[in-house]
């Protein structure tokens, strides 16, 4: 069991990594990574609604729209689960930020204008039903959610250190500002293919 | 049941479920907001240039009502943003005299020359780093552009080899000053008259004369020339003490190199 666990965990960080490997939440990716410290704000409050999202989505999706008993059926709703999802995380997000702005004011001031950013990330609807379609139980799919915001955080925290270096370098007029920067993103993502199968090999999953 | 309906019903009972639970939270963790900082905010200039020192025109805001910061720090607004938040909080505005960077080196393309070509990082910083930058002044403006980019306005551009501020777009936050590596770049008073040296060039007469023909060369001329005892030269660098100078100008027309200008007629 903590075998196949860590074997979620590190593949979600390295193998399966949301941004550089499965594409999602590259709006933030290019957005919020000019600055190391914005970057790291960001992720950390990624991570956080990613978890919070996925332990209120999938009980909501298992017992209520689509139960073991009426897959098959007409009563199974399973195919509303991207509008519910949607509705669920953002009333999850105001609710945090509520919870935050009340009992703990340094970490809302910290998070700032990210935490309501978020609601719309397609990371965070991502996770939620990839986590459903690979057929995880509650517990996995909690540790899925977490390595995927830390796989978020380690995307973030490399790319704003390339993006650092691409700024400084001289660029061919043509190349100057997002083109630039996205061949450096596609770069970045290609390096992440070189740890295709390492996770598999080390835990033997 | 029909399948339509039962799916309306369950997305409706969910949404509803959330609204109560969002209206409950909204009520039970209230966070009581002085009024008079979301009216502050909705008057200041919006542009978080943080020229006020705070981070930020909300910050400001609350520092305003809950510090009792001054009212007539927001310099992109100017006097009419003072008024307003002047009238808002009940006191006196207080004068507001708009404060702009000046660029405290003459020497363009035609007036100094470089020492070897640069092909490295482009960028003031990097370049001071080699020898102290690829001008034949170790002093003046380096003209790799730190100051353009850190500014928030796009207000200071390099002209000619140096930088140049658009009086009409710089606010006087001190973005260009804090990123400056030969900290040539100041933010003072713009008044209409007072003259400032355009020189930083602390090497003696002859040295300098070799660098740039607009240099300071610490001949004295200006300070005996001026009434008011507002000029002294001090490392062979002359300086104009802003209050002090009644705006005279006799020492524009006496200096030799041309390096004492007035900013805001520019």
């Amino acid at each position: 069991m903590a075998l196949k666990l860590a074997s979620i965990f590190f593949t979600m960080i390295l193998v399966d990594n949301y941004v550089l490997a499965k594409f999602l939440g590259i709006c933030p990716f290019l957005g919020v990574s000019k600055k190391l410290d914005s970057a790291v704000g960001m992720s950390l409050a990624v991570t956080f609604v990613m978890v919070m999202a996925t332990a209120a989505t999938w009980p909501i999706y298992t017992l209520i729209l689509a139960p073991e008993w009426a897959v098959g059926t007409a009563r199974d709703l399973g195919y509303l689960q991207t509008i519910v999802f949607i509705l669920i995380i953002a009333i999850l997000v105001q609710l945090l930020e509520n919870f935050l702005k009340k009992f703990i004011p340094a970490l809302y001031k910290a998070l700032g204008v990210y935490l309501p950013l978020i609601t719309t990330n397609c990371t965070i609807l991502g996770v939620t039903i990839l986590n459903l379609d690979n057929g995880y139980n509650f517990i996995e799919s909690i540790v899925c959610a977490a390595g995927a915001g830390i796989g978020f955080l380690v995307a973030m925290v490399l790319f704003s250190g390339v993006r650092r270096r691409v700024e400084q370098a001289i660029v061919p007029e043509c190349f100057k500002g997002l083109p630039i920067t996205l061949v450096a993103a596609a770069m970045t993502s290609l390096s992440f293919m070189g740890f295709g199968g390492i996770v598999t090999a080390i835990f033997g999953v | 049941m029909n399948p339509i309906l039962m799916a309306v019903i369950v997305v409706t009972v969910i949404g509803l479920i959330g609204a109560v639970i969002l209206v409950a939270a909204s009520i039970f963790m209230y966070v009581p907001v002085d009024e008079r900082v979301e009216k502050i905010t909705a008057v200041l200039a919006g542009a978080n240039c943080g020229a006020c020192g705070c981070a930020g025109c909300a910050d400001y805001a609350k520092s305003i009502v809950e510090e009792g910061n001054a009212v007539n720090k927001c310099t992109p607004g100017g006097a009419k943003t003072a008024a307003a938040i002047a009238e808002i909080m009940g006191v006196e505005a207080g004068s507001s005299v708009p404060m702009k960077a000046v660029v405290a080196c003459s020497g363009t393309c035609e007036k100094t020359s470089k020492r070897f070509e640069f092909e490295g990082i482009q960028t003031c910083q990097s370049v001071k780093g080699l020898y102290g930058g690829d001008g034949m002044c170790k002093y003046g403006c380096l003209g790799y552009g730190d100051c353009t980019r850190a500014c928030p306005f796009d207000a200071i551009h390099i002209v000619d080899g140096i930088a140049k501020v658009d009086r009409e777009k710089c606010v006087g936050c001190g973005a260009c000053a804090a990123a400056c590596p030969n900290a040539i770049i100041s933010i003072v008073p713009e008044h209409k008259r007072k003259p400032v040296v355009l020189c930083q060039n602390k090497d003696k007469g002859g040295e300098t004369r070799k660098a740039c023909t607009a240099g300071c060369i610490g001949c004295m001329k200006c300070t005996k020339v001026c009434h008011f005892e507002a000029i002294t030269v001090e490392n062979n660098l002359a300086r104009i003490d802003q209050d002090k100078c009644k705006g005279c100008q006799l020492c524009v027309k006496e200096c030799p190199v041309g390096v004492i200008h007035v900013p805001a007629n520019e």
